[in-house]
């Protein structure tokens, strides 16, 4: 895990653990090591799937007083996020955001907006603009 | 209701969709990923296997802690919305439990569980089956009539054809199958009556 706490965390959320970890391998060639990055994938067993659990870890990993984005794959992945920023302390709920975006072109987009030391609202904008370029 | 009664709904439930986590993995494999019966019974495992500890404190308390339990262990989509169900009934359990504080908290859960999935009722969903139960409840239904409510709604989802979850990327071709959800929905509602019918 990557940490750097003024700029937005990035998390990645997939069903597959292999997906998850090469979104992120592609994030960290395009845009570097310069922002606090975390992700997961797959269920408590290993199998495909989400953990809530998991991904309040990669959220608590990714954390950053800027706040942190995240981007999901499948509905489960958006749904088991929604219930893992619920679950997180008060304070920091509000500062959690989804993008509703393309994981990983989306977590390109919002790692190099990150990167470039735009706010949390900004940085979910552009991966979200990004997505409905694809539609 | 006291706590020993929540305590033999909830087992019971447990051991109900553990016996039909199979029935529930074919029915997701006809129109979702397949894992519906798996990981309910992951999280009712752990549910079980816990239950002492969880059952300490009261009826409320009892139930937001299966809630909360079943978000961290299902995994998947029914994870947040079978523990949200039960984290909301635990929320808005009441002091005094009759048929019409009941009713409220039960459409209370059923509310959220809706929020949580951003579904309504005919969407494929275990909606169409807690829906009409809530409903007949609320309205003084006898537990056989709840249960049959229960059978004919899961039943028809059959022929609905689905606009939430993975069951959606199918369009026409989700119609004909029982939504896993509202198959698991109904069983906790025939568990329930089961165990009711005998107190």
């Amino acid at each position: 895990m990557i940490t750097a706490t003024d700029k937005v965390g990035i998390v990645i959320v997939s069903h597959s653990a292999k997906v998850a970890l090469g979104a992120a391998e592609m994030v960290a060639q395009m845009v570097g090591s310069d922002i606090p990055l975390a992700w997961t994938g797959g269920n408590s067993e290993g199998g495909l799937g989400t953990s809530v659990e998991q991904i309040i870890d990669a959220i608590n990993a990714a954390w950053s007083e800027a706040g942190v984005a995240i981007l999901v794959d499948l509905g489960g992945a958006e749904t088991n996020s929604e219930m893992a920023i619920e679950m997180l302390p008060l304070e920091r709920q509000d500062r959690v955001v989804i993008c509703d975006a393309p994981v990983v072109e989306g977590a390109i987009m919002a790692a190099t907006e990150s990167w470039g030391g735009s706010d949390l609202d900004t940085v979910r904008r552009t991966a979200e603009e990004f997505g409905k370029k694809m539609d | 209701m006291n706590i020993e009664l929540a305590r033999t709904i909830v087992t019971e439930i447990a051991n109900r969709v553990i016996a039909n986590a199979q029935t529930l993995t074919v029915l997701d494999q006809a129109i979702g990923d397949g894992d519906h019966g798996h990981n309910m019974q992951r999280g009712f495992d752990a549910v079980l296997k816990d239950i002492d500890n969880l059952s300490q404190e009261g009826t409320a308390d009892f139930l937001r802690k299966v809630g909360t339990l079943l978000v961290m262990k299902i995994g998947g989509a029914s994870g947040p919305l079978y523990g949200t169900l039960f984290m909301s009934l635990g929320k808005s359990w009441p002091e005094t439990v009759n048929r019409d504080s009941l009713g409220q908290c039960l459409q209370a859960a059923v509310s959220a569980v809706a929020a949580r999935g951003k579904s309504q009722l005919g969407q494929k969903t275990m909606l169409d089956v807690l829906y009409p139960v809530v409903e007949g409840f609320c309205q003084g239904d006898d537990l056989a009539t709840l249960r049959q409510a229960a059978i004919d709604s899961a039943q028809a989802t059959v022929m609905m054809q689905a606009e939430r979850g993975r069951a959606s990327f199918l369009k026409e071709r989700s119609v004909g199958h029982m939504d896993p959800g509202a198959k698991s929905s109904l069983l906790m509602i025939e568990t329930i009556c089961d165990v009711l019918e005998k107190v």
